[in-house]
């Protein structure tokens, strides 16, 4: 007993050193993470400037009407600085991109959708289903506004709607109600919501993390997802080495 | 003889170094926070057997070793749950005979995964087969079923294939259930009352307008996918950055990792960047779940 004691005491105190170990070297791990995106941030920034000025010719011409349709997805922390969502979008009109989503989990632009349009020159509102191919051929630009409740809720809404069918098809008989349940069945039924259930060709998220925030889940099959970083710290120069780099991009679609 | 032995002995003393060396590697990053669940999209097979000239089978033999030795790095980290994307919906698009091949070669693997050798006794892995199994030929659709049936006791640690797997196909097949559900929800008390006299027509529609109400959850809870949480992390091998029909229900808040690897080619430290930056971003992500909770 007595024996068994003393060899515990050794023990615990090794392992407690151990584990000191662990951690400094776990902190020291993440000291190098950090100082490395310190200076992956310090490189961004010389190369956006070099790109904005216009000194980096690769950039200077490129076609932006292959981004047809544009999704721009913010942390809702930071989709309150309605004055650099305004810029962010002058900046997209100024590269020829016309028709924008603007989405955030809480809905937080949606609310302030008013003000943010007041502040640009000649752009319409989209609400509701729209085409896509007929919305790229119209001149003036579009900005739709987006939120959670046009994602997962949406869903929950067109199955109320297919419900609504299923169960009239139900009592008709002829086994005809299981037919309904279908992808484009689907996305009829969405756009019966009153949602918009055009793909966009590439998405922006400026926030901390590169996640799609719960972006409608049926819009972002094949889109082009894109870190940002934080909207405070936006460049006009990575803007466009995203938009150029996409318009180089070449898609399989699984086959 | 002397100096096959010594070379023999040299590779297996190199071989327990680097597993040495990679448990202390985890046991440090494991100070931290670990991912519960990580999501792989394997893409880059072909590109491999291309880039080395090889036929396209071989891609996909190389990318299936890949596969093997990064469960093994997930679950040896302490990761519960890895998700893969094995096959679209969209792949059965491809050449009637490259299908085939896919299939017959899914069937040998999931074969090889029973066995004595193999990851499920190894990790103790239960294995769910996520997808629509009604698109799959008989004899795989029947190996398939059998794996489930015989792993369905594990605990440890689990695995999800996706195969064949879209999420639109996923949302429209949830919501299928939720309306026969909710069918067999509305036709009994509809159907007592017509049994005792009720008038039919507006009478009939008033129940159905009171009860005919799915929500967000009767929605969620029948998506293959519930059987595990939401992933933490979301790899993709080969650079590409969109998510080609995979997870988009289940990826909200979760961080997306393109590395330019291609499948093959991925292996720990890959891993270990991921897992690093999660752990970067964890207060925020932890912030965003807890959010999600109280709502």
């Amino acid at each position: 007993m007595a024996f068994s004691k003393v060899m515990w005491l050794p023990y615990s105190y090794i392992s407690r050193i151990a584990n000191l170990v662990l951690q400094r070297l776990w902190h020291n791990m993440h000291l190098i993470l950090n100082t490395y995106y310190l200076v992956v941030g310090i490189a961004c920034v010389l190369e956006s400037y070099l790109i904005s000025s216009g000194l980096w010719k690769e950039y200077k011409a490129f076609n932006s009407s292959k981004v047809k349709y544009l999704a721009i997805v913010v942390d809702s922390e930071e989709a309150y600085l309605t004055s650099r969502i305004v810029k962010l979008v002058s900046w997209l009109e100024a590269l020829g991109v016309k028709h924008i989503c603007l989405y955030d989990a809480e809905g937080v632009m949606k609310k302030s959708k008013e003000a943010i349009v007041e502040k640009l020159n000649k752009v319409t509102i989209l609400e509701g289903a729209a085409e896509k191919d007929k919305l790229v051929s119209q001149n003036s630009m579009t900005l739709e506004f987006a939120s959670f409740s046009d994602g997962k809720e949406a869903v929950a809404k067109a199955a109320n709607l297919l419900l609504g069918t299923y169960m009239k098809l139900a009592e008709l008989g002829g086994d005809q109600e299981e037919k309904i349940f279908t992808e484009p069945y689907m996305a009829e039924a969405l756009k019966a919501t009153g949602c918009n259930v055009i793909e966009p060709d590439l998405m922006l998220v400026y926030g901390p993390v590169r996640c799609h925030h719960g972006f409608p889940a049926w819009r972002i099959r094949y889109t082009e997802i894109v870190h940002m970083g934080s909207l405070a710290e936006m460049k006009y120069g990575s803007l466009i080495k995203v938009i150029y780099e996409f318009t180089m991009v070449r898609q399989n679609y699984g086959k | 003889m002397l100096t096959e032995k010594t070379g023999g002995i040299k590779s297996l003393l190199f071989g327990g170094l680097v597993t040495f060396l990679r448990i202390c590697l985890f046991k440090v990053i494991a100070t931290g926070p670990i991912p519960e669940h990580i999501a792989f999209i394997m893409d880059g097979n072909r590109r491999y057997a291309k880039k080395h000239n090889f036929a396209e089978g071989s891609g996909h033999k190389a990318g299936y070793s890949s596969l093997v030795s990064m469960l093994g790095h997930c679950y040896e980290l302490g990761v519960k749950y890895v998700t893969v994307y094995a096959f679209s919906i969209d792949n059965f698009k491809r050449r009637p005979d490259i299908v085939k091949f896919l299939m017959d070669l899914m069937l040998e693997k999931i074969e090889l995964l029973l066995g004595e050798e193999g990851l499920v006794n190894q990790y103790g892995l239960r294995i769910y087969f996520i997808g629509n199994l009604k698109l799959l030929s008989e004899p795989v659709r029947a190996a398939v079923e059998k794996v489930m049936k015989a792993t369905e006791n594990n605990k440890r640690a689990v695995l999800l294939v996706c195969m064949p797997y879209t999420s639109t196909d996923e949302i429209v097949h949830a919501v299928k259930q939720s309306c026969e559900n909710k069918r067999r929800e509305i036709q009994t008390p509809v159907a007592t009352k017509l049994a005792n006299g009720a008038s039919e027509g507006v009478e009939v529609m008033m129940e159905l307008r009171k009860l005919a109400n799915i929500n967000l959850v009767d929605v969620e809870k029948h998506m293959y996918m519930g059987v595990a949480p939401d992933p933490d992390i979301l790899i993709r091998s080969s650079g590409e950055t969109r998510l080609s029909n995979f997870l988009l229900w289940q990826t909200a808040n979760c961080p997306l990792y393109s590395p330019a690897a291609l499948w093959p080619e991925l292996d720990i430290r890959h891993l270990v960047w991921a897992v690093l930056n999660f752990q970067r971003s964890y207060p925020y992500l932890e912030k965003k779940k807890q959010k999600k909770i109280s709502e």
